[in-house]
């Protein structure tokens, strides 16, 4: 039976996905990482940090969320990385690449199993925040924008994490890598600070990047803070690095001469 | 030999870093034949199968599999072969039976071929009683005839297998000989790497001996034994003197002297050939304390072909990797 191109396209991603899925519960040490670090995170920050950083007329709890959720599901990108690179050491991308099959399907796999770790941990997080103090204005309305513009930040810093994953080639190498990228990133933004008590040019980074404009966008939908235009800026930003890094994913992906 | 061979390769070249590590490969398959690529550690091997299942442009050369250039028809290609990488490429997370499964529907099968592909191979790699535990439970020999496995899925006419015994025990290797065996009956062209001249023996209609990234001999098993010269028959002898007596006696036939109580004499393999020696040694009043036949080994032909040993140029370039 002949099929046409896209047909095989979607259905090689499908299967791909499925197996990424199954990997979420079959690999128990990224199971308890979903589990146990959004938890950890919540606590920790909001008793450790929480009697002494000012966050205005917001409680430091109603802060935090947002802020929390993004930089775990930053971290949570890097499992893609993680991943990819640990596909390439164990050889099955050079099996899968021998397949004729659409050289995204593999990544996609990844960033798919990805968006539905990080909603699955996000719901944790939110759970946990609750039972802390938590207590969101939001809206129905306002918790589908909220989940729109995670899983939009998720799919841009997941697809940036395939990337990593091909270039790092190793497992070892993803871990400081993620780090060094994703810890400046996350903490030089208003994630658990407000910014402005950032030296200038520090301040002028946090204000204008990525990170800070998907948290304050989060945030203002969850606890009313000021919202300016940091919703579309969010949207472009993720949706431009998207469409910036799926191409070059799978170019590398094709063009990789793996060991 | 003709132009519609399944698998050509014509002058293949690749360098890293300024290394040559394929130094112009020429290579032909001819079809439901299997070809055997023997050499020792870093020859290149691995490299030229890469090359051959698009994994890997070469530098110079053509490669022509299954009539498509690998380089411009890489998706044909991709359509007619099956590979098994030389380290076992199954994925940990997924049970065998899902790995299989994943393959098959990958490879373009309906979701129920999918599965009875997967069920009868569990069953032919004798895999049935773990098909539902993940791989990472495996042992070495397991994930070993898993992916071995996995690259039949399709059915391929054209298969690539780099070091498929490497690491087996005795009883998994031969399973896979067998199997090896009924596909190229069924008409499926196999290029394999080996290590093992005795591999390459039992499996191989021809034999490609390359050493540093170079085609050092070529032909069937026959004939590259008989280029490193027959079987050997070691004796080992009571005191230097009966050695003495015995190298006299037997004189041209004796190859060498191993140490001051043994030596190897060059047989043809016969017991005819082997009782007249002994009977020789016999009617002499030479008392021998025990004898051993050595087949020749890939050691041998390499000693022969390049008057080095297989094994000992490795070690640097194993360091450096
Ligand atoms: N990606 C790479 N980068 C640098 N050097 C490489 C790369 N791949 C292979 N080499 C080098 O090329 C040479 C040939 O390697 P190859 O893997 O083809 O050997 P092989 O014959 O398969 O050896 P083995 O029996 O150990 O598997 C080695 O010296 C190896 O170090
Ligand atoms: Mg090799």
């Amino acid at each position: 039976m002949e099929r046409s191109a896209v047909f095989w396209i979607v259905r090689d991603t499908y299967v791909l996905i499925v197996r990424s899925l199954r990997h979420i519960f079959k690999n128990l040490d990224q199971l308890m990482a979903l589990v146990i670090q959004p938890i950890m995170f919540m606590l920790l920050f909001r008793y450790v940090f929480g009697g002494a950083i000012n966050t205005g007329s917001t409680t430091y709890v109603n802060y935090l969320v947002a802020g929390i959720l993004i930089q775990m599901a930053a971290f949570g990108a890097m499992t893609t990385s993680l991943n990819v690179a640990a596909d390439l050491q164990r050889g099955i991308i050079d099996r899968l690449k021998s397949l004729p099959i659409a050289s995204s399907a593999v990544m996609t796999g990844h960033v798919v199993a990805d968006l539905v770790r990080n909603v699955l941990s996000s719901i944790i997080l939110i759970a946990i925040s609750l039972l802390v103090g938590f207590s969101p204005t939001a809206s129905i309305q306002d918790w589908l924008l909220i989940t729109a513009i995670l899983l939009l930040f998720t799919l841009a810093f997941s697809w940036l994490a395939a990337i990593i994953g091909l270039l790092a080639r190793t497992v070892e190498a993803v871990q400081w890598i993620s780090f060094v990228l994703v810890f400046p990133l996350t903490f030089a933004s208003s994630a658990f600070v407000p910014t402005k008590g950032m030296p200038e040019v520090l301040r002028i980074f946090a204000e204008n990047q990525p990170v800070t404009h998907v948290i304050e966008a989060m945030r203002s939908l969850m606890v009313g803070t000021p919202m300016n235009d940091h919703a579309l800026l969010s949207a472009i930003w993720c949706i431009g690095i998207t469409v910036i890094c799926v191409p070059i994913a799978s170019y590398l992906f094709r063009k990789h001469s793996t060991k | 030999m003709s132009d519609n061979d399944p698998i050509i390769a014509r002058g293949l070249k690749k360098s890293f870093k300024n290394v040559d590590v394929l130094d112009g490969i020429d290579l032909r398959v001819e079809r439901g034949t299997v070809l055997a690529l023997l050499g020792p550690n870093g020859a290149g091997k691995t490299t030229t199968i890469r090359i051959l299942s698009t994994l890997l442009p070469p530098d110079g050369g053509q490669a022509l599999v299954n009539g498509f250039d690998v380089v411009r028809e890489a998706k044909q290609v991709r359509r007619s072969i099956g590979l098994t990488g030389q380290y076992a490429a199954v994925d940990e997370y997924l049970t065998g039976r899902e790995n299989l499964e994943m393959m098959g529907k990958l490879y373009h099968l309906s979701s129920n071929d999918s599965k009875r592909r997967a069920i009868q191979l569990l069953e032919e790699f004798d895999l049935s009683e773990a098909a539902n535990r993940i791989a990472k439970t495996y042992s070495g020999g397991m994930r070993r005839r898993l992916d071995l496995a996995l690259s039949l899925v399709a059915t391929p006419p054209i298969l690539f297998l780099d070091e498929p015994t490497t690491g087996l025990d005795p009883r998994s290797r031969l399973a896979i000989w067998d199997r090896i065996e009924k596909l190229v009956y069924d008409g499926t062209t196999i290029l394999l790497t080996t290590q093992y001249l005795d591999e390459a023996d039992k499996l191989a209609d021809r034999i490609v001996v390359i050493d540093h990234g170079r085609v050092i001999a070529e032909g069937t098993s026959n004939e590259l034994k008989s280029n490193v010269g027959n079987e050997r028959l070691e004796l080992v002898l009571p005191t230097e003197e009966e050695v003495r007596k015995t190298i006299e006696a037997l004189r041209t036939e004796v190859l060498r002297q191993e140490d001051n109580r043994t030596i190897t004499v060059a047989v043809d393999g016969s017991i005819t050939h082997v009782k007249k020696i002994l009977d020789l040694l016999q009617n002499s009043a030479i008392e021998v304390e025990s004898f051993t036949l050595h087949k020749p080994t890939l050691d041998d032909v390499f000693l022969q072909l390049t008057g080095h040993e297989a094994t000992a140029a490795e070690t640097e370039e194993d360091k450096i990797k």
